[in-house]
């Protein structure tokens, strides 16, 4: 899920429990879910080896 | 022998062995000055009198026997309502249903073996979810030292009493700072040791991979003793570590960590780096690679754990929750596990980031907060031109540590020109504490000439 989906998903599911005032803390969320998603390269993962002919 | 004038647990402790003041006395003074201070301050949450004053008996008969438990025997000492202690509640500094323990965290269990006396537990931030000790059920913390400030947090209420003299070491929690920055903000000395070095056992959780247990006290020597008794029951004089001798090689971390500093804090930063230069030590500016990232990688963190958790209470007494607390775990449970495992991937690369800076390093030399003490009550901060959120500006400095569990203690380092204290920063090797407080000692001597004169001292 992106962050733009799971942003909508989570403010909708804060407002049907009752908790719209959860908006400004999931869009502060969000913005720092996609900044950690974007240093994936930074970070590295698992599935990607130094070795790997394609790097 | 009045206490007004003791300033130090070593010092406290080096009277009562040579038996110039009783445990009692000591205890009944730290007693009344709660008494006078603690509806202004509100520092503790539970104070426990009657045992305390009956441990401090037993501390008398036993040093008038010869029969010495080491440094802490008869010293008083204060737990966070964090920590279990049995027969109080630990409360979290919530109005959420307390844990009622039957027994001792295992830290508290071994400052009793060391002989020390518990007064009580200190008020914290809700949870110890915050920085500024205002958040909890029991009152906004007050600073000592200017009681519109926050005492900072989370671990507020153990900053005011050392600083306020009603104990001469307090146990803390540190989860992206909570330690460091309350220290800082009442100019006091907190260490946070290396991760998983003094059990998190009987602690409530905020989270389990970035949990600290710690010391604070006046000075770097009280932190040391304190640290031995918390880790092994054992704290001797004689095992005290020596100020680390010969020239020091310490590290400044830029860029990030100095970009973002109240002009106080970067004056009185710069006068350090001046005088511990000026007594042959040399300091280099070193890079701690993807350190901007750091924030990302500790929210994903701390609010999925923290979340899980209170899962059982946010559902079942959610209105006991201060309002902002209780948003800041509802939001941790919309982290996806995707993203949490990224942040603990992140987590292992900036471990070994920071070792890598820290290679030929005795330390990482660093102001601890960003700016003084803020109001009490504030949600943000003018730093230099910028307007910054008080939360986010206390944690600058501190959380990357907790993320990578490399120890870390603050040290005052002067007031600025509001009159509040400011701190510096020391960050060891992993494993390597005993080594950190050596270079501590140091420093601290450095700076402070001697007699501590930069700290705010205990009242």
């Amino acid at each position: 899920m992106d962050a733009p989906a799971w942003l909508a998903h989570a403010i909708a599911d804060a407002d049907a429990r009752g908790l719209p005032a959860l908006k400004p803390l999931l869009e502060a969320l969000a913005r720092s879910m996609q900044a950690l998603r974007d240093a994936d390269a930074e970070f590295g993962h698992p599935c990607r080896h130094d070795d790997d002919e394609d790097q | 022998m009045t206490t007004t004038k003791i300033n130090s647990l070593r010092e406290a402790s080096d009277l009562l062995q040579r038996r110039e003041i009783s445990a009692v006395e000591l205890t009944k003074a730290c007693l009344a000055r709660i008494d006078a201070r603690n509806a202004e301050l509100r520092a503790f949450i539970t104070v426990m009198a009657d045992q305390a004053l009956a441990d401090a008996a037993r501390a008398d008969k036993d040093i008038a026997r010869g029969r010495s438990l080491g440094a802490l025997h008869g010293v008083p000492v204060s737990v966070k309502d964090l920590l279990d202690v049995a027969g109080t509640p630990t409360t979290a500094g919530s109005h959420v249903t307390p844990r009622r323990p039957r027994h001792d965290a295992p830290v508290v269990a071994k400052l009793r073996r060391a002989g020390a006396v518990i007064v009580g537990k200190t008020n914290l931030h809700e949870f110890a979810f915050g920085t500024t000790s205002d958040e909890t059920a029991f009152g906004a913390v007050r600073n000592p030292l200017d009681l519109s400030r926050s005492a900072g947090g989370s671990s507020g209420g153990a900053a005011a009493a050392i600083v306020d003299g009603m104990c001469y070491g307090a146990v803390g929690t540190d989860t992206g700072g909570s330690i460091r920055i309350p220290a800082a903000a009442c100019g006091i000395t907190g260490l946070k040791p290396t991760s998983g070095e003094l059990s998190a056992d009987g602690v409530v959780p905020l989270s389990t991979t970035l949990d600290h247990v710690g010391p604070m006290t006046a000075t770097v020597a009280d932190a040391a003793l304190m640290f031995y008794a918390m880790l092994d029951a054992d704290a001797r004089v004689e095992r005290l570590p020596r100020p680390a001798e010969g020239a020091l090689w310490l590290g400044v971390p830029v860029p990030y960590f100095l970009d973002k500093l109240d002009t106080d804090v970067t004056r009185l930063f710069d006068r350090v780096k001046t005088t511990l230069e000026r007594g042959g030590h040399t300091i280099s500016d070193v890079a701690i690679a993807h350190a901007e990232r750091t924030p990302d990688v500790y929210v994903h963190i701390v609010l999925p754990e923290a979340s899980w958790y209170h899962a059982p209470m946010l559902r079942d007494q959610p209105d006991n929750y201060s309002p902002g607390v209780r948003l800041r775990l509802e939001m941790g449970r919309y982290v996806l596990a995707e993203d949490y495992l990224r942040a603990m991937q992140a987590r292992t690369v900036l471990r070994r980031a920071v070792d890598r800076a820290l290679e030929g390093l005795d330390a990482l030399l660093l102001p601890a907060m960003a700016i003084g003490a803020p109001p009490l009550g504030a949600s943000t901060v003018r730093v230099g031109a910028d307007t910054e959120p008080v939360r986010a500006i206390m944690l600058r400095l501190t959380q990357l540590f907790n993320v990578t569990g490399h120890p870390a203690i603050a040290i005052p380092c002067g007031p600025g020109a509001d009159g509040l204290p400011r701190a510096i920063q020391l960050v060891g090797h992993r494993g390597s504490t005993e080594r950190l407080l050596e270079v501590a000692l140091a420093v601290e001597r450095q700076i402070t000439g001697g007699d501590g004169s930069v700290g705010g001292g205990t009242g």
